[in-house]
């Protein structure tokens, strides 16, 4: 998909894709012949750039046909760069700009509150765009207002745009920051699929606390000449690089 | 016009439980009533104006109809990426109330200054900017705004003009204050009181002014517009906000778009300025010339008297 429509952000899609096949794998409650399904779990990609990885995770899931995909970043595509939900069944909130899932998806869970449902609301968000105020003042709200529906999983790269988020804007202690403005913590391998279940899959209603769960993970990951390397949060893989990538891939 | 809001919403709460208020910790002295009536659809979401656009949107995608509250730039400056990103392009039913439109808090100084608001907001597709000009339109407008699918702006004015038009409140409709045969004044908002003074001045020189209330600036009334200049000849349009993408603007690309020009056409509002100098609202009105007094002149001028 991405080498088809020579689209950025594959390193990102890569540091998260462990957490979306098991999200979507085993965790969210979903009908994919009925996205509105109105006891869904909610899920929203906050790092909007790594839209790639939703819509192969809702094609795979069977919301919509595989080869749908083929038409990712191209003309007249409605499957855009950053994750859209015009036009593709099962996206639930497009996003793009960084700092704006979380707020979204603590509204949701304060409406299944208040309408007495069950389903849970999930954000996934990369380590990188907590940078932005908006995500801390959604922290905030969501600890004051004991919204224990609300998961928000954190691919913890430890990489940005240009240097790592330690060298940038240090984040870390960051687990310690979730914890100080009142959120259950839970750090795991990112990559580890029964980790990610049961962080997930814990009811997280613990102690009426939001739950977060940090994902340590790496940027590329299963591409050796990727892993790590910044360079791909921009760069397409062509052809050698293609067919390198994709062996190292289905090697694994 | 803040009590004629929450008296609406109040009465629209009491019969259905989708209403949700949020307020970014504004409202001191306005909501208490409300708070306690209805405690499951208020939430102080305190001072965090992205985040309250953001649950806003949330909330509204669940189905519920959600009013979120604040100061003029707060509600809509602030948050502007939220507005555009969240609110409007996934078609959700939120009403926005900016509290303060124009020089509604001049005292407090430029911050609190809601003069660039309109421009900013008409230019964003799927919305509803609404600046009432009556306590009247205030009321109606709630109620439909609430009920009505796509993002709504409701600018709240402290001042209002007074009720003297017969015509019913209809969102993107105009609404005939006083016909006339040689001039027609616009106005939106609360300052459309400065035009009917403006007006009744007029008479001592023989001119016979139409005045229109434009509470809806988006959906623009194009039909009354173009009306006006075919039986009227000239528009002066009055607003409390920056000429720059305003209601002069949005009046101007009505006529331009149309090929209907105007033989006389002047915007009164302020001259891509901001105010560093304090006063209550009429006087600031004074010191920019969006006054009675400097729509006389003006109009005067037009006609060479």
């Amino acid at each position: 998909m991405t080498n088809l429509g020579g689209s950025s952000h594959i390193a990102s899609v890569l540091s998260m894709a462990d957490i979306l096949a098991v999200l979507y794998g085993e965790v969210l409650r979903y009908k994919s012949d009925n996205p509105n399904w109105i006891d869904r779990d909610r899920f929203i990609l906050s790092k909007g750039h790594a839209g790639a990885g939703v819509y192969a995770a809702l094609a795979e899931s069977g919301f919509f046909p595989i080869e749908k995909l083929k038409t990712h970043y191209q003309d007249g595509s409605d499957l855009s760069g950053h994750v859209s939900h015009k036009g593709v069944p099962g996206v639930e909130f497009s996003t793009g700009s960084l700092g704006h899932g979380l707020p979204v998806a603590a509204g949701m869970a304060l409406a299944a509150k208040i309408n007495n449902k069950n389903n849970r609301a999930f954000v996934l968000l990369g380590d990188g765009e907590c940078d932005e105020g908006s995500n801390w003042e959604a922290v905030l709200f969501a600890a004051h207002n004991k919204l224990d529906n609300l998961v928000a999983v954190i691919d913890r790269n430890m990489l940005q745009s240009i240097y790592s988020t330690e060298d940038t804007l240090a984040l870390e202690p960051f687990a310690d920051k979730w914890r100080a403005f009142g959120w259950n913590v839970i750090e795991i391998d990112g990559h580890d699929h029964e980790k990610i279940f049961d962080a997930c899959k814990l009811e997280s209603k613990v102690n009426n606390k939001p739950l977060c769960v940090i994902a340590s993970t790496v940027k590329g990951k299963n591409v050796s000449f990727m892993e790590g390397n910044i360079l791909w949060h921009y760069r397409s893989p062509q052809d050698s690089e293609y067919e390198a990538a994709i062996k190292e891939l289905e090697g694994k | 016009m803040r009590d004629a809001f929450i008296n609406a919403l109040t009465e629209l709460a009491e019969k259905d439980k989708d209403i949700v208020l949020l307020t970014g910790d504004l409202g001191f002295g306005v909501f208490e009533e409300f708070e306690n009536r209805f405690p499951d659809q208020y939430f102080n979401v305190g001072v965090a104006e992205q985040n309250m656009i953001g649950l806003a949107t949330g909330l509204s995608l669940e189905g519920k109809k959600v009013i979120a509250y604040s100061i003029g730039n707060f509600a809509s400056l602030r948050c502007l990426e939220q507005i555009r990103n969240d609110a409007s392009y996934h078609d959700t039913n939120i009403t926005i109330v900016a509290s303060g439109g124009g020089f509604s808090y001049g005292s407090l100084g430029m911050s609190h200054h809601t003069t660039e608001d309109i421009a900013i907001l008409r230019a964003i597709p799927n919305m509803t900017v609404v600046a009432p000009c009556t306590k009247n339109d205030a009321m109606e407008a709630t109620k439909e705004l609430i009920n009505r699918k796509g993002v709504g702006y409701l600018r709240l004015d402290k001042t209002a003009a007074e009720e003297t038009s017969a015509d019913p409140f209809i969102i993107g409709k105009s609404r005939i204050f006083r016909d006339g045969t040689d001039l027609t004044l616009i106005a939106t908002g609360g300052i459309l009181e400065e035009a009917i003074l403006a007006a009744n001045e007029l008479k001592t020189f023989d001119l016979d002014i139409k005045i229109i209330g434009i509470h809806t600036v988006k959906p623009i009334d194009s039909k009354e517009i173009l009306r006006s200049v075919s039986d009227t000849g000239g528009l002066v349009v009055i607003e409390e906000h920056n000429k720059d993408g305003g209601l002069g603007s949005a009046i101007a690309e009505v006529c331009v778009d149309n090929g209907v020009l105007p033989k006389k056409f002047l915007r009164i509002g302020l001259d891509n300025t901001f105010s560093s100098i304090v006063g209550s609202q009429h006087y600031l009105r004074e010191q920019y010339k969006i006054d009675h007094k400097a729509i006389v002149t003006s109009v005067k001028k037009l006609f060479n008297i």
